[in-house]
């Protein structure tokens, strides 16, 4: 094997693992925040409409570290 | 396969070229445009309005109470902007139930440019809110250390704007045209219903994370208790 393949094929095995990582803690995490959410709401559920938009505010903070893996892996691959 | 719209030319002359993201972007335009100002050409205060009055309305009022519960206490101000870019990627993403309809926004240019206007919005806004010194002073918040923080935090949150509705759009289509090669019976129409959800679900997070970073920027100091209560 030259270099070339090498560096393509570690780069191919890498960029799974990020999009593998990348993707399993930030969907740990929301589903943790969901769930949070989720039992706020059902306590107190004249909140929900705060609760929801803080939600998705949140749930698209979380989710764009997934994004940034995403864009690694697609910059590597 | 063609994945993005940026790939079906129409019109090509050196570094320009008129693809299929413009046209239907363009074409989004003119129909807003048109179906606003046909609307809005006899409006009235009676008793009795028109149903598409009425629709406007309904759509009108709730943009300007979102906009009011994140901490922008005069919608009027904002929903110019933010009332733009919902109902633009609402309908760019609610029109895929036509069928050879390929959403705009599933074309990172166009997405870049919507994050490229809220990153010129925000400090627009609060320059004009709360003048230039004090909004240059919001980025030595907390302590003069922030500073490359608070600078890569602005750039990073626009290419996550970009980057997340690309993505979504993007690979909802995906989605539905490699469905399409393995089981084209139900299973692509389910998807389809599922990116309806999705796209309207994107529009809303767009439009109400560019409020909550205006909201950032306009806030009064004192009262950041009010606007961090919301954000975190």
């Amino acid at each position: 094997m030259d270099s070339i393949t090498i560096i393509a094929m570690v780069s191919i095995i890498i960029a799974g693992l990020t999009t593998a990582l990348g993707c399993m803690f930030p969907a740990l995490s929301e589903g943790k925040s969901v769930a949070a959410a989720l039992s706020a709401i059902a306590q107190q559920p004249d909140a929900a409409p705060t609760i929801t938009r803080t939600l998705f505010v949140g749930l698209a903070m979380i989710e764009s570290t997934a994004i940034y893996s995403f864009v690694v892996t697609g910059g590597i691959f | 396969m063609k994945l993005s719209p940026d790939q079906t030319i129409f019109w090509a002359h050196g570094f320009f070229n008129i693809n299929l993201t413009l046209v239907t972007t363009w074409g989004l335009m003119l129909l807003l445009v048109l179906v606003s100002a046909i609307i809005t050409r006899k409006l009235k205060s009676d008793m009795q309005i028109s149903r598409w009055q009425s629709m406007l309305e309904i759509v009108v009022t709730g943009i300007n109470s979102e906009i009011k519960g994140v901490g922008l206490n005069n919608p009027q101000l904002y929903i110019g902007f933010i009332g733009t870019l919902f109902l633009f990627i609402a309908t760019a993403n609610v029109l895929i139930v036509f069928p050879w309809y390929q959403p705009p926004t599933g074309s990172l240019s166009t997405t870049a440019a919507l994050a490229i206007s809220v990153f010129i919005a925000v400090p627009f806004f609060g320059i004009k809110q709360k003048g230039v010194l004090a909004y240059l002073k919001s980025y030595l918040q907390p302590t003069f250390i922030m500073l490359p923080f608070n600078l890569i935090s602005e750039l990073s949150r626009t290419l996550a704007l970009a980057i997340r509705l690309f993505g979504n759009i993007m690979s909802g289509g995906m989605i539905v045209a490699i469905l399409l090669s393995i089981t084209p019976f139900i299973f692509p129409i389910v998807m389809k219903a599922l990116g309806l959800l999705i796209g309207m679900v994107q529009a809303y997070i767009f439009s109400i994370l560019a409020t909550v970073y205006i909201a950032a920027a306009v806030q009064v100091p004192k009262k950041s208790d009010n606007t961090n209560s919301v954000t975190n």
